[in-house]
């Protein structure tokens, strides 16, 4: 039974309301926190050894202690409530069961950081929730953790909720601040790095909702006892977000050390494959990161056990790994096909591609009718190399990573899949007749 | 000495230069010049913020700089990079830069339409530069390209929305230059445009320079529409007296007429004044001008052609060479053709001629 430091209160009755999130011990970080000084807080973080949740996996402490701070310069913090990876809804659960962990990091992170304007920039189709927040924000102004002067510190911070418009993009740092300066929503070359030059040109700090959600925790049992939990560099919990043809898709929170196989067939997690079915592969954190088949899922390719964290995902590179991304956790049984699940995804990144950089902007959208062409038997042979060469052309290219997250999942399923991208040629009709591709990826291992 | 510039060391593919800080490896490379400096299609120098979209530029660093001598991990936009002391860049001396640059060609030509012979930028289009120098001759795309609603943009500027590269330098001007933007990009990803969002003229004293800066035929100028390529007219330097601008242009004359007034432009096709609506497109004819004399245009551009400025005439003559004879032409063309008979009336032949109109031998 893994340890819960986010989701721990998430199911008490009524914990969207102040009152009982302040009952069950809720804003103590706040109030530890506002007697600490902010280069202590940002200490405390850096020792809990805390990485990003957002994908990247950047430390947070690093991050906020890159923050320029000129005189009379203000700084800002930004909340990506953006969440629009494909297989990701862990922040939807965290804003929507408890709001107020989400508003109590931000406020101790804005005092961490000295940003006395604070913004959530959430995704525009969490609507509901953006009137969820906003009743937690209110809620904690009239009772003094916002506003002027919190606590007798001297300190002001209030807190906004914007809306974004529907575009994935916006879920890039630098796209994200110019949507929220009301632009259009283009990231911007780096550097300069927002750190230096964020929002309005001033230093500003870019964070997941799960990434200052974690805060909380972090100030009450304090950095170093964070750190503890989880495997070396991977410390801490980690909200996986699981979906596909499981038994029990939904969001759970693992302290990093527990195995993918566990994870997928224990009952306290996924449950197994749904109607008995074998695996076949999984996308281990958001649509973007590399796909891995059953036998590499479980065992790295050294033969050890496959551990869901940071570096247990991420071994043996993109040739035999993946990466633990956003922890969107998608797993495909056997009925599932490959090319039809590739070409999903790369329509997807062609429908999101700003269209800025040339790469990415006629890569994705050239990606998608190869694939079009190959799932409706009309493929070559050579189209298959044809993809490879385009993902290798868009891949560190472009000016953000939406290139390289377009370019991954097609490199990963010719990789490991390239016989059912074969058999899809092959075979035109009978590709057509069974709606699934070839399911003997599941036949040589074994289940649990 | 404080406020003194400092100057940096950069060796850009061996050659080492030292430029001031706060230069772009770019422009450190156009000081070298020649192949070293990397196209640019979307980086404008006379716009902020221009650059880094089009990733033609595209430059591998091996040595980051003196201080930190780690190679930088990607490919980076060399117009948008600045230049660190004991830096070491690879430009065309690396496999990676020209093997994705080439693969940025491929896919800025993916939907380009192609349709150079009737477009009124070819001979001096950037693209078709970039398309010699470093693409490909065949295209691996076989879908439709595809294609925008027509949008007009006025009596001056035709927009061919199928020929745009998005390199945003329009957005620029609009922005810097007439300080009143009425188009910009609409839509996202491969269906992004260039447009206006309501259907409206570009009306501003100074939007006849979107024209200039576009590096392709995406914005081209109305009045020289379909009326001469621009190999077939000579480019020369005039100027008037004008109250909104300097007044400094080309204009590009067939015999006395004057077909296009445009900005002059540098060796790297940029312009060195914003000129006026008035001065492109209202004063076409060479009594408002005071010319200059002809443009000095790279004798490796098509517009070049049949312009005899800048070349080398031998130091000998023909006939010193030959010691004294006279050139012998190697057949009299006149005597051995087929097909010049004067005698034979072209007008009074029916149908098209064929090779038997000419054959009288056979007809008699």
């Amino acid at each position: 039974m893994g340890r819960k430091l986010l989701l721990e209160k998430a199911h008490i009755p009524g914990i969207r309301s102040y009152e009982v999130y302040r009952r069950e011990g809720g804003y103590a970080s706040v109030e530890k926190a506002l007697r600490m000084a902010p280069a202590d807080v940002v200490e405390e973080v850096k020792k809990s050894g805390l990485r990003g949740r957002g994908g990247a996996g950047f430390p947070t402490g690093m991050k906020w202690s890159f923050l320029a701070k000129p005189e009379g310069v203000p700084r800002y913090l930004v909340c990506n409530a953006d969440e629009s990876e494909p297989g990701t809804f862990k922040d939807r659960y965290l804003m929507e069961f408890i709001p107020h962990l989400l508003i109590e990091g931000l406020i101790a992170a804005s005092w961490a950081l000295g940003s006395n304007r604070t913004y959530i920039y959430i995704r525009g189709e969490y609507a509901w929730i953006v009137d969820i927040l906003e009743q937690a924000i209110a809620e904690a102004n009239a009772n003094g953790w916002l506003g002027k002067n919190i606590l007798g510190t001297g300190f002001d911070c209030q807190i906004y909720v914007q809306r974004g418009a529907g575009a994935y993009i916006c879920g890039e740092e630098t796209a994200l601040i110019e949507s929220l300066e009301g632009k259009r929503g283009n990231p911007r070359i780096k550097p300069p790095f927002p750190a230096v030059k964020g929002l309005w040109d001033c230093p500003t700090v870019v964070n997941n909702v799960e990434t200052l959600a974690a805060v909380v925790p972090i100030l009450n049992i304090g950095g170093e006892e964070y750190a503890k939990i989880g495997v070396g560099r991977s410390t801490g919990t980690k909200l996986i977000s699981a979906c596909g043809n499981i038994n029990k898709p939904g969001v759970y929170e693992i302290d990093m050390n527990i195995s993918v196989e566990e994870f997928i067939y224990s009952d306290e997690y996924c449950g197994g494959i749904a109607h008995g079915k074998r695996l076949k592969a999984c996308i281990p954190g958001g649509s973007s990161v590399p796909i891995l088949p059953a036998n590499l899922l479980l065992k790295t390719a050294k033969g050890e056990t496959r551990m869901m964290h940071y570096e247990g995902l991420a071994d043996g590179g993109f040739a035999t790994g993946s990466m633990m991304g956003s922890g969107g956790f998608i797993i495909l049984d056997e009925d599932q096909c490959i090319v039809r699940h590739t070409l999903t995804l790369a329509r997807f990144y062609r429908h999101e591609s700003c269209g800025q950089c040339s790469p990415c902007r006629e890569g994705t959208g050239w990606m998608e009718k190869i694939l079009n062409k190959i799932e409706y038997g009309k493929g070559q042979l050579s189209d298959i190399d044809l993809l490879w060469d385009i993902q290798r052309k868009i891949e560190g290219n472009t000016i953000c990573p939406l290139g390289d997250a377009a370019a991954w999942p097609v490199a990963a399923a010719i990789r490991h899949f390239r016989d059912e991208f074969e058999w899809h040629v092959k075979n035109p009709e009978e590709s057509q007749q069974r709606n699934f591709g070839l399911a003997h990826y599941a036949d040589a291992l074994t289940t649990v | 000495m404080a406020d003194e510039i400092k100057m940096l060391k950069v060796t850009i593919d061996n050659i080492t230069i030292e430029v001031p800080q706060g230069t772009t490896i770019l422009q450190a490379a156009r000081q070298i010049g020649g192949e070293v400096a990397p196209p640019a299609m979307c980086y404008y120098t006379k716009l902020k913020g221009s650059g880094g979209k089009c990733r033609t530029c595209l430059v591998e660093v091996s040595k980051g700089s003196e201080a930190d001598p780690r190679p930088m991990p990607k490919l980076v936009a060399s117009c948008r990079t600045g230049v660190m002391d004991g830096m070491e860049v690879k430009n065309i001396t690396s496999g990676k830069v020209t093997d994705a640059r080439n693969g940025v060609v491929e896919f800025l030509l993916l939907n380009h339409p192609l349709d150079c012979p009737v477009c009124d930028q070819a001979g001096e289009c950037h693209l078709q530069d970039l398309s010699y120098s470093h693409g490909k001759e065949g295209t691996r795309y076989e879908f439709k390209r595809r294609t925008f609603e027509k949008h007009d943009l006025g009596p001056y500027i035709q927009l061919h929305m199928t020929r745009c590269i998005l390199c945003y330098r329009c957005v620029f001007v609009a922005d810097q230059v007439t300080g009143k933007r009425v188009h910009g990009v609409l839509s996202r990803g491969d269906h992004a445009e260039i447009a206006t969002h309501i259907e409206q003229s570009l009306d501003n004293d100074f939007i006849g320079n979107v024209i200039d800066v576009c590096p392709v035929g995406a914005l081209t100028d109305k009045t020289f529409r379909f009326k001469n390529r621009v190999w077939f007219t000579k480019p020369v330097d005039a100027h008037r007296d004008c109250p909104n601008c300097k007044g400094k242009v080309t204009l590009w004359q067939r015999g006395d007429e004057v077909l296009r007034v445009t900005g002059r432009k540098d060796q790297w096709g940029e312009v060195e004044d914003w000129i006026c609506n008035t001065c492109r497109f209202e004063k076409k004819h060479v009594n408002d001008w005071v010319i200059e004399g002809p443009t000095k245009i790279d004798r490796h551009s098509v517009i070049s052609q049949g312009h005899y400025t800048g070349l080398d005439k031998p130091k000998e003559t023909f006939s010193a060479v030959h010691g004294g004879r006279a050139p012998k032409l190697l057949m009299d063309i006149h005597s051995v053709s087929e097909v010049n008979r004067p005698g034979i009336a072209l007008s009074e032949i029916q149908g098209p001629a064929t090779s038997d109109t000419f054959n009288i031998d056979k007809q008699a």
